[in-house]
């Protein structure tokens, strides 16, 4: 079938304007401009990385590098909110702390230090904030990072939900890492670490308004050890790195086919995904592509390396399940398309509303 | 999943499609319309279009509940949602549906109290938790979702819960499908009947569309295998000359329907004597208010309600994409001032719709060859 000109123009300019940078005209906030989806999206390309004007943060990587005195670091931070406080695999306490190293692990560097902030909601129960104090001690050991400073507000009844944690994570990085966002080449390989969407699916089963019931576990987890080991195997072949949160994978290779200029071809028998979230994904008719992980990266890395990257995720304990799901293409650039399991071919896009909010 | 997975079979559904090529006639284009929202999401989940030959087209029409919602309704919503003490409860897809000024999600986000609920049931347990407000379930649906607003309002009535209330916005398919086979221009070939509706009305329903429209109709399952069949069932059909209802979905589907939920229906809503779709215009007796014995929980009568009625914007040309008269990229306003971000109208709100799903694929929908 031929395309007209006309319709080739139309096209044309749909193409062009989504590979424009978005603007920022909301009237107001919306559950949507914290899901990770496209509201997201402007809200930052939109509006904070135009007003604040930095090199380093118009990367849009998940954390941001500087010198100092030669030594190369990198800083980043991120506030939790999520309700329930405590859910099956976790608590915010414990995902203040991975959520923040992973976003330092992710951009190639090792977690070294963290701050806490901690608002409080006037008459939260003591336990609850003594569980959460030793939860977030717990895993900044399992972390291996230092806890060097931290603040406390406490704000009235019904303006915090008992709890929220803000973490800021400093990382020193590592010699062997060379990633960017724009690195992706035609060729690539994608990897995940492990299987996906359990963080998100857990997070909906345990706030109970689904009526299902399921043994399913956040995935929660620090991912330097994994980043090491990826490092040491595929070093400057690892193009990218990624850990997959809010709008899951989905959003993550969309992300990246924007800032690389490639297509993304996602083969979706290979993406591991456990039975039960499966299930409850299809009950709740979300993919889970879209949900949120707390302890899985995307990782795109040279074809030549893609072997021994693979087997270097699979040899992290946990990783065993650690898959090579598809590959980077030349066209359509910034697209991302998915090979269903079924035989066919779909774009899988943005996410434009929320399907879940407060989860991290 | 047991049961799931073996309509999902990516080696059957290349043998199905393989069947398809071998009945198609080449040079023949086909228009098959699949009347459901449910179908056009399996559609594009597994890619089926991808694995139907060039020349047979799906045309996706009005069954999807969210998009064919008229402004005025959504308005008269968020109206009602700011209205001090009330609760108003919803599904969540109908969040981000456009109004003549905003969504409900945005309505939200400017202090109105709107909550997401999964079910009706879910909406009389918060009115059972907030004696002190007024809860209001905006109801939505085909005859799918209607049996389960009436068994709520059902239990309501029955435990006597006076601050629950429904604006209904059932709506029911076989008057908008008369609709659009009585356009002039309409160019389809036959239709996939819906199967989660036919599970409540049974097959009959449809029996004019071949009786007196002369276009067969093949009443299919979600899985992709189950739509393919039912492709492959209307070609054969148009094949051999042969036009009728034929039901591919007989293993949820019977020929009566569920007389108990049409039971259940029939003592809860009536039939309005017409009702505005979006896109489409009115139709008469289209869609169900709540019956007189249940008017004491009829938002509609608690509340004053705006009654606004907002045109389809001029430019809007949604209903000949319904019909399948222009393809979405030959409105006027597609792409331009009508995206997914800023819809305009009902095909580019949903990302089920047509014009919403072409806007996504782009140049990538019809690169398959021609037979």
């Amino acid at each position: 079938m031929t395309v007209s000109d006309r319709e080739e123009r139309i096209l044309a300019i749909i193409e062009t304007a989504r590979a424009k940078t978005p603007r920022f005209r909301d009237e107001r906030i919306t559950m949507a401009h914290g899901a990770g989806g496209k509201a997201t999206g402007t809200l930052i390309e939109g509006l904070l990385v135009p007003a604040f004007g930095s090199a380093a943060l118009a990367e849009l990587a998940d954390a941001g590098s500087f010198e100092v005195d030669g030594a190369s670091l990198a800083v980043t931070t991120d506030s939790f909110v999520v309700k329930p406080l405590r859910f099956p695999g976790g608590s915010i306490g414990e995902l203040a702390v991975n959520g923040t190293v992973n976003d330092l692990a992710v951009a190639g560097a090792r977690p070294v230090a963290l701050t806490v902030s901690l608002i409080l909601e006037e008459g939260l129960d003591a336990q609850t904030l003594r569980d959460e104090v030793e939860a977030i001690a717990a895993a900044a050991r399992a972390a291996e990072v230092e806890i060097v400073g931290g603040d406390t507000k406490v704000v009235e009844r019904g303006h915090a939900d008992g709890m929220y944690v803000c973490t800021t994570g400093v990382g020193r990085r590592d010699p062997r890492a060379s990633l960017s966002p724009s690195a992706l080449r035609p060729g690539d390989r994608i990897l995940v670490s492990g299987p996906i969407g359990e963080h998100g699916t857990a997070i909906m089963v345990a706030r109970g308004e689904l009526g299902l019931s399921a043994e399913i576990e956040s995935d929660t987890q620090p991912l330097w050890p994994t980043v090491d080991a990826l490092l040491e195997a595929a070093g400057e072949d690892v193009r990218c790195l990624r850990d997959a949160t809010r709008g899951g994978v989905a959003s993550v290779l969309n992300e990246l086919a924007r800032a690389s200029r490639v297509a993304v071809l996602v083969r979706e028998a290979d993406v591991p995904v456990r039975p039960d979230v499966a299930g409850a994904a299809e009950i709740l008719g979300i993919d889970p592509m879209y949900v949120a992980n707390e302890g899985r990266l995307v990782a795109f890395v040279a074809p030549g390396s893609a072997e021994a990257a693979l087997a270097a995720l699979r040899s992290v304990p946990g990783g065993d399940q650690a898959a090579e799901i598809g590959e980077v293409r030349t066209e359509p650039p910034g697209m991302v398309l998915v090979r269903t399991a079924f035989g066919g071919t779909r774009v899988m896009d943005l996410l434009v509303g929320d399907p879940l909010p407060r989860i991290c | 999943m047991k049961f799931v997975d073996e309509f999902r079979d990516g080696e059957l559904g290349q043998a199905v499609a393989g069947e398809i090529l071998g009945i198609v006639e080449p040079g023949r284009h086909y228009k098959v319309m699949e009347v459901c929202g449910g179908h056009t999401h399996s559609i594009y989940k597994y890619g089926v279009d991808d694995l139907l030959p060039a020349n047979v087209e799906l045309v996706h029409g009005p069954g999807c509940p969210v998009c064919v919602i008229p402004m005025g309704r959504v308005d008269d919503g968020i109206a009602l949602a700011h209205e001090p003490g009330v609760i108003f409860t919803c599904f969540g897809d109908m969040l981000r549906v456009p109004g003549s000024n905003g969504t409900l999600l945005e309505a939200k986000a400017a202090g109105a109290d709107i909550r997401m609920v999964y079910s009706p049931l879910d909406a009389l347990r918060i009115a059972r938790e907030h004696p002190d407000r007024q809860v209001v379930f905006f109801a939505i649906g085909f005859e799918t979702t209607a049996p389960s607003t009436a068994l709520t309002l059902k239990r309501a009535k029955q435990e006597g819960i006076e601050n629950f209330s429904c604006v209904c916005n059932h709506v029911t398919i076989v008057p908008p499908l008369r609709a659009l086979l009585e356009s002039p221009d309409l160019r389809l070939d036959g239709f996939i009947g819906p199967g989660h509706v036919a599970t409540v009305v049974g097959a009959r329903p449809f029996e004019f569309i071949p009786a007196q429209y002369g276009r067969p109709v093949v009443i299919a399952g979600f899985e992709p295998l189950d739509l393919l069949q039912a492709i492959h069932m209307i070609l054969r059909q148009l094949r051999e000359g042969r036009c009728e209802v034929e039901n591919q979905y007989t293993r949820v589907v019977p020929r009566e329907g569920n007389l108990r939920a049409l039971e259940v229906m029939a003592e809860v809503f009536a039939l309005r004597p017409h009702f505005e779709w979006r896109g489409l215009g009115f139709i008469s007796q289209s869609a169900l208010r709540l019956s007189d014995d249940y008017a004491d929980f009829d938002a509609e009568l608690r509340f004053s309600m705006p009654g606004v009625r907002v045109a389809d914007p001029k430019a809007c040309q949604c209903g000949e994409v319904l019909k399948g008269v222009i393809k979405p990229w030959e409105c006027k306003v597609f792409g331009t001032a009508c995206t997914p971000e800023h819809a305009i109208g009902t095909c580019m709100v949903s990302p089920e719709g047509a014009c919403a799903a072409y806007y996504s694929y782009g140049r990538f929908a019809r690169q398959r060859e021609v037979v």
